[in-house]
Formats: structure tokens, C-alpha cells, sequence
């Protein structure tokens, strides 16, 4: 049941009169949301900066005096950790969850709209904590993006001594943002939906958004138990995590702790983060592929259910990442079965984005090029996930590049291209102009093609058994020469794709001033944000009066009609074929 | 652990399906014939954004010390070589700390059902003496640690550390509630401030207070036990 009261209430819209109130201390979600896009995408360009140092290494050996081995595990640290918390959680959830849960939902704002001010600068104060470690003795640590104790808090792993503590502070710091932002999302979706839009009429980019916040708020916990017990042993040298180790000839200073018990704590947070990444990527695709194929989503009521079943499921799937970790073999047997279970419902997803699509009025857009570049690669990387999820297969590829290959294309090239797509969709609503759909196009094919020359060949590697982690690789006689040769191209290609990016970035400046104007409603949606009065839209989005939403989120080509999409907002009236007359969905 | 953990979930996913099972078996590609003042969603309709925002926090809490408690049980048990965890005698302060937060939880029910039944006054004292109660809990369980780091046992034991994370956590939970309990009782001291503006912030801490003092029973009874 919506509340819209506490939406429709002039007194709680605020409206910003300073320029810091309008733009820095500011409660609206859009700003928010922008303030949350252009800090993650800093930091990631950090992250991205930091992989190409790597690969510098890996394709060019000892070339490099800058990146000595320590260098080189903190960089690998890092890029991890950046990327998958700082940038991908935190531009899904705190950019588009913030821009979208409001508009598409038809409510003013954030329900708390001050709490969702806080959770932006507690976010900011969590990126600026963990660059931090940059600039300390010792630096940032190096433990790799797990974190793994007893290493990570060991003497002898870069950054051990303060660095570790800096990164386990930092992420403390961006769950208590992530909870109050989370909340705020959640609540929203919840309590302040417009009148008439029932939880099944919401945009599926809503509810892959809404249940990867779900998972956000139940999983962030578990990775906070951990940083808040490994960093007790770093500095009050209690044993959760720490066993007995002998280091460096130095008597042990931990007793009997359970580096194994940290594992299970970060993995149960850290596979469902793979879904808080995945979910509103999911979410996101359905949209782009609905809008600019002309057709409705197929399958919507399944494509609801599968959300919430892989959610569910993304619970009980966690130590797949451990079957190598010494855990009882049966273990074993139960993971694998529940992560080939969730196939399923990832499955029945693929099928209907591909159903989508069949006999649509496709239009090769750049957001649809990206949105279709989405789904071969999610193919690519969850055909792969089938290989590591069993465990007699996953033994031999555990810690080769194979994994890395695996990972990259399922929850690293996957969600960014949706984010590419997403951006070169939604930036005419925000700013107003359109980007430049040549540049697009440019930067769509060099950065698709770029990073299949990159993937597709760590799977061979990780094949021959190339280990992942190894800062160079000499007197490894089980590896040919062509392993470096391959290495070198992968270089390559990455150094290419990073160079492609400034394409984008140039096309996102650039088009700020020099885009083509356009309109509200550009790309002929059917979803609310497109219906604001005012493009950009204004503090309260909706001017005097909320929307009233009559129908679902998928009126595209319905027979009849005279144009080929029906605002959500837009009353049944003769000109609207009645119900028994629109194709029926499942 | 897993186990529990698939039957949690498989539980979970059965209650969230009997409550939506109406609405996520709607059919939305229907274009729905009623007019616009007849739909569902009405502007006074379902209950205020802040205490769903409660709800899910406490959600959020939930998982937070259910997690503890499973990485308490997981190491406790775990098992390499010779054992490093000694039980521990608790404080026989705890005692007394559980007295008071019962009674603060009282209190703020007491505020509570006076809030609901218009009495001002009574909503006032019953505030106060949550509030003071809770602060007296805390400093009884700082007192608490007192009494265990004068017995001797050291941070080296997993079961004192334990002690002291376990009870520390709650207490910081504790005292991020008396935050907004002393925003709620500086509001109440304002003159000509309302009873219905101060309606909610009443039933809302009185909630978190009671959730609170079952997490303490849980932590206390679990320490107790082991």
C-alpha cells in the first residue's frame, strides 16, 4: 500500500534557496545522485588507472621500475575493492537508485530526504578514508580485495600495518552510508508511490534497484562483522581470525583463531553483493531493451519473480567461493547444488530479454547496442560460472586466470556496459541534450570488441593453469612462451579500452553545452520519468500535482494505438484499446 | 551454519510470498478501468514512512547480531589443536543491568500507552525514566567490564573478547536509541509543543527499545549459556 502524503506534503520539499544548499548540502535525490555518479566514476577511473599499471607489469615484466611487487599487490587490492564497493555498489544504488526510485515512482523525493544528504557525505568521507591510504607509511594494503586474515594483518603483506586498518575503517564507513541511504530506498519504493502505481506496474529497473537495496542491507552486516573483528586483532591483538603464526622467526602472537570463519563471514557478503551489483543491471537492461525494441518486456510477472528468487537465493550460494578453503567436502555438494539452482531464474531472465527482442522494431540506439552487448557477455560470463560452480571442475581453475576472466565478464564488464547504457540513456532527462550518438557508437563497438581482446583470452590462459595474483612469472616451466605473448596483446587491448573511455568522458562534457536539445521525452518511453513537466526536472519533480498511473510500464506497439507507446500516466480513453484487446503477457 | 541459513531464507521467502502473493500474481498488462479516486493507494492509507524505515531497520540489526552470533558459535567451536576458549564466569552485575533495561523497555511502554491515551504528563515521566534507565543500564555494563578486566582474564581468550565486542555492540545501538530519545525529550520540553507531534517518536523509540532489550536476553542468555 502506497503512501503518498508524506510525497505530496509542500513543507518537506524544502526548496533549496543557496546555491550550497541547492548544490553541496543538498536533499534532493537528484542532485544526490549526481553527487554519488561523479564520486564513483572519480574513483573508478582511479581503479581503472590502477589495472592498467597491473597490466602494464603482466604484459611488459621488470619494463616498470615504478611497480615493484608491493606496488603491484596494492593496486590489485584496490582496483578490486574500488570497483566493486565504491564504484559499481555505489552508481547503482546511490546514482541511479537515487535519480530513479523517485521519478519512476512518481514521488517528490526520498521519504527521508535529509538522511539521504547524510548518506552521500558519510560515502564521501568513506572514498576519501580509503584514497587515505595512499598516503601513509607503508600504504594501502595489499592483502588482495578478500582481505584474507592471517595475511592481510601479517607482517610482510604491504600495508599491514596501517593500511589494512585504513580499508577496514573505510568500509565500515560506506555501510553505515550504504544503510541510510538504503533505507531511504527502500521506504521510498514502499511508502511513496504514486496513486495507481501498484508494486507490479513498477519498471523493472525499480525493482532490480529495490531488491539489490534488500540484499545491500542484509548482506553489508556480515562484511561489517568481520572488518569490526579483524580489526580488533590487528590492533588489540584479540585471535577471531589470527591463528598461531610463526612470522618472520618471531614467536606467535594470536592463538587459535579461524582464518576460515572470516571467509564464510565475507563470502556471505560477498556473494550477494555480486546480485547487489547484478540485480539493478538486470532491472536496468529489461528497460533499455523494452524501450528501444518497441515491445513489451516478455514475461514480466517472471521476470518480478525471478528478481526476488535470485535474491532469495544469493543467500545460500556463498561458499562456492571456497570450495579450495579446507571446508567439509559436503559443503561442497550443498553449494554446488544451490548455485546451479540459480541458474534457473538467471536463465529465464536471458530467455526474456532475448524474447524481448524477437520480433521487435529494434533500434540500434547506442543505450540498445550497450544493452545487447549486456547480454552476450552476461551469456559469456555465466556460461563460465557453470564450470567454476562444480566443484571437481572449480578445483583445477581455482586461483588461475580463468576465475579472473570468469569474474570480469560477469560483474565487471557486464554492469558497466549496462551502466554505459543506462548513461547514454537517462543523460537527456538530466541534463537536457542529448550525448553524441557517433561518439557513442565509437565508444560502444571499441570498448565491446576492446574487452572480449582483453577477457577471452585470460580463459585460454587460466586453462594452461596461469596462476592469478603472481606479480611476474619466471621459471614456471609448465608455461609456454606464448603465455607472455598472449599476456603482452591483453596489454594491449586494455591499454586500448582505457584510452577509449576518454572518448566518453570527452562526449559527456562536451555534450553538456554542445548536445543536441532533447525534449522530454526523447526516446518515446513510456515510464514516469519521462513525463515530468520540466526537462531537467525541477526540486519536487512533478510541479502542483503528482502523476496518477493508469497502466504498466510496457505499453509499447500496442495494436491500435495511435502512437506506438502509452504513458504510464495516461487515462484509458477511446483512442486506448481496452484490456482484452492488448497483447497478452505471461 | 548453512543449513540454518537455507532454512531461514526458504522460511523468509514463504512469509513474503503469503503476504504478496495478491499483488505479484496482478496482471499489469490489464489496463486498469478505475478511475483514478477509487484506486488502492490512498493518501492516508498504510502506516507512516518512518516506522517502515524502523522495520527495516531493524532488519538491518537482525542480520547485524544474528551474524555475530554465528561467528560466536562458529569460533567458540572451532577447534585447532588445543582449544584457546575458556568459558568465562559473566559479571553478576549483568544481572542488575537487565533488571534496569526491563525496566527502561517498561518505562517506555508506559510513555507509550499514555501517548495513545492522551496523558501528557505521563508520557513525559515515562520517557524520562526509559531513558535514565537505559543510561544506567550502560554504565552498569561499563561497570560490568570493569568487574572482568579486574578478574584477570585477558583479551587473548576469544570468550572474553567476545564479551567485550558483543556487549559493546549492543550498548552503541543502545546509545545511537538515547540519541533520538534526547531529541524527543528536548522537543517535549519545548512550550506549546503538541502530544500528536511527538505521538510517533514515542511509539517509534518504545519499538526500538523493546527490540533492544530482546537482543540483550539473547546476548545475555547466550553468554550465560556457554
Amino acid at each position: 500500500m502506497a503512501y503518498v502524503a508524506i510525497a505530496d506534503r509542500d513543507h518537506v520539499l524544502h526548496d533549496p534557496e543557496t546555491f550550497i544548499r541547492k548544490y553541496i548540502w543538498s536533499q534532493d535525490h537528484k542532485v544526490i545522485a549526481i553527487q554519488y555518479s561523479i564520486t564513483a566514476i572519480a574513483i573508478g577511473l582511479v581503479a581503472l588507472g590502477m589495472s592498467v599499471l597491473m597490466r602494464l607489469q603482466l604484459g611488459f615484466p621488470h619494463a616498470f621500475s615504478l611497480i615493484a611487487p608491493n606496488n603491484y599487490y596494492q593496486f590489485i587490492t584496490m582496483h578490486g575493492m574500488i570497483m566493486v564497493i565504491y564504484l559499481l555498489t555505489a552508481l547503482f544504488l546511490g546514482g541511479f537508485g537515487n535519480y530513479l526510485i523517485p521519478l519512476m515512482c512518481g514521488a517528490r523525493d526520498m521519504v527521508f530526504p535529509y538522511m539521504n544528504m547524510l548518506s552521500y557525505w558519510v560515502y564521501l568521507l568513506a572514498v576519501l578514508v580509503l584514497v587515505a591510504g595512499f598516503f601513509i607509511p607503508g600504504g594501502p594494503t595489499g592483502a588482495g580485495w578478500t582481505l584474507y586474515p592471517p595475511q592481510a594483518i601479517s607482517p610482510g603483506t604491504p600495508g599491514s600495518s596501517w593500511g589494512i586498518v585504513l580499508m577496514l575503517v573505510s568500509l565500515g564507513i560506506f555501510i553505515v552510508a550504504f544503510t541510510m541511504g538504503g533505507l531511504n530506498y527502500v521506504t521510498t519504493v514502499l511508502q511513496a508511490r504514486c496513486r495507481g502505481m501498484t508494486l507490479m506496474r513498477m519498471p523493472l529497473s525499480v525493482w532490480g534497484i529495490f531488491m539489490a537495496t534488500v540484499l545491500g542491507l542484509l548482506a553489508f552486516p556480515a562484511l561489517l562483522v568481520g572488518a569490526v573483528m579483524m580489526t580488533l586483532d590487528a590492533l588489540l591483538g584479540t585471535s577471531f581470525f589470527l591463528p598461531a603464526v610463526i612470522s618472520m622467526g618471531q614467536p606467535p602472537t594470536h592463538n587459535g583463531g579461524s582464518p576460515l570463519l572470516f571467509q564464510h563471514l565475507f563470502w556471505f557478503f560477498g556473494h550477494p553483493e555480486v546480485y547487489i551489483v547484478a540485480l539493478p543491471a538486470f532491472g536496468i537492461v529489461s528497460d533499455l531493451l523494452s524501450t528501444h525494441a518497441r515491445r513489451h518486456i516478455f514475461g514480466y510477472r517472471m521476470m518480478v519473480w525471478a528478481i526476488l528468487a535470485i535474491g532469495c537465493l544469493s543467500f545460500v550460494v556463498w561458499a562456492h567461493h571456497m570450495y579450495v578453503s579446507g571446508m567439509n567436502p559436503y559443503f561442497g555438494f550443498f553449494f554446488a547444488t544451490t548455485t546451479l539452482i540459480i541458474a534457473v531464474p538467471t536463465a529465464i531472465k536471458v530467455y526474456n530479454w532475448v524474447l524481448t527482442l524477437w520480433r521487435g522494431d529494434i533500434h540500434l540506439t547506442v543505450p540498445m547496442l550497450f544493452a545487447i552487448g549486456f547480454i552476450f557477455t552476461f551469456v559469456n560470463g555465466g556460461l563460465t560460472g557453470l564450470f567454476l560452480g562444480n566443484v571437481t571442475v572449480d578445483v583445477p581453475l581455482s586461483a588461475t586466470y580463468f576465475v579472473v576472466a570468469h569474474f570480469h565478464m560477469v560483474m565487471g564488464v557486464s554492469p558497466i556496459l549496462v551502466v554505459f547504457g543506462a548513461i547514454y540513456h537517462w543523460y537527456p532527462k538530466i541534463t537536457g541534450r542529448m550525448l553524441n550518438d557517433t561518439l557513442g557508437k565509437i565508444h560502444f563497438w571499441l570498448t565491446f570488441l576492446g574487452t572480449y581482446a582483453i577477457y577471452l583470452p585470460m580463459h585460454y590462459l587460466g586453462i594452461m593453469g596461469v596462476p592469478r595474483r603472481y606479480y611476474a612469472f619466471g621459471g614456471t616451466t609448465f608455461l609456454p612462451d606464448s603465455v607472455q605473448s598472449v599476456n603482452a596483446a591483453i596489454t594491449i587491448s586494455a591499454l586500448f579500452v582505457a584510452a577509449v573511455q576518454l572518448v566518453f568522458l570527452f562526449n559527456l562534457v562536451w555534450s553538456l553545452a554542445k548536445g543536441k536539445p532533447a525534449g522530454g521525452n526523447p526516446w518515446r518511453a513510456t515510464t514516469l520519468e519521462w513525463q515530468t513537466p520540466d526537462t531537467p526536472p525541477k526540486h519536487g519533480n512533478w510541479g502542483p500535482k503528482l502523476p496518477v498511473v493508469y497502466r504498466w510500464a510496457y505499453d509499447y506497439s500496442v495494436p491500435g494505438a495511435k502512437e506506438d507507446f502509452i504513458p504510464q500516466n495516461q487515462p484509458p480513453d477511446d483512442r486506448t484499446p481496452a484490456a482484452h484487446e492488448q497483447v497478452p503477457a505471461l | 551454519m548453512s543449513l540454518a541459513v537455507a532454512f531461514g531464507a526458504l522460511l523468509t521467502g514463504i512469509v513474503i510470498w503469503a503476504l504478496l502473493a495478491r499483488r505479484l500474481t496482478a496482471k499489469p498488462w490489464e489496463t486498469s478501468a478505475i478511475p483514478p479516486e477509487q484506486m488502492e493507494v490512498d493518501s492516508t492509507a498504510g502506516p507512516p514512512p518512518a516506522k517502515v524505515g524502523l522495520w527495516a531497520f531493524l532488519a538491518v540489526i537482525t542480520s547485524l547480531f544474528g551474524l555475530f552470533i554465528s561467528a560466536y558459535w562458529m569460533r567458540m567451536n572451532h577447534v585447532h589443536g588445543v582449544s584457546d576458549w575458556h568459558p568465562i564466569i559473566v559479571p553478576q552485575q549483568l544481572w542488575v543491568n537487565t533488571v534496569l533495561l526491563v525496566l527502561s523497555s517498561a518505562a517506555m511502554q508506559w510513555a507509550r500507552w499514555a501517548a495513545n491515551h492522551a496523558r501528557p504528563d505521563h508520557v513525559r515521566a515515562g520517557m524520562l525514566a526509559g531513558g535514565l534507565f537505559a543510561w544506567a543500564f550502560l554504565a552498569g555494563q561499563l561497570f560490568a567490564w570493569h568487574q572482568l578486566n579486574r578478574s584477570g582474564y585477558l583479551l587473548d581468550n576469544p570468550a572474553v573478547a567476545f564479551f567485550y565486542l558483543l556487549t559493546g555492540v549492543h550498548g552503541l545501538h543502545l546509545l545511537g536509541g538515547l540519541f533520538v530519545w534526547g531529541k524527543t525529550v528536548i522537543a517535549m520540553a519545548r512550550p506549546r509543543v503538541e502530544l500528536v507531534d511527538l505521538h510517533l517518536s514515542v511509539e517509534l523509540c518504545t519499538v526500538y527499545w523493546h527490540y533492544l532489550l530482546l537482543v540483550w536476553l539473547v546476548l545475555f542468555g547466550l553468554l550465560l549459556s556457554t
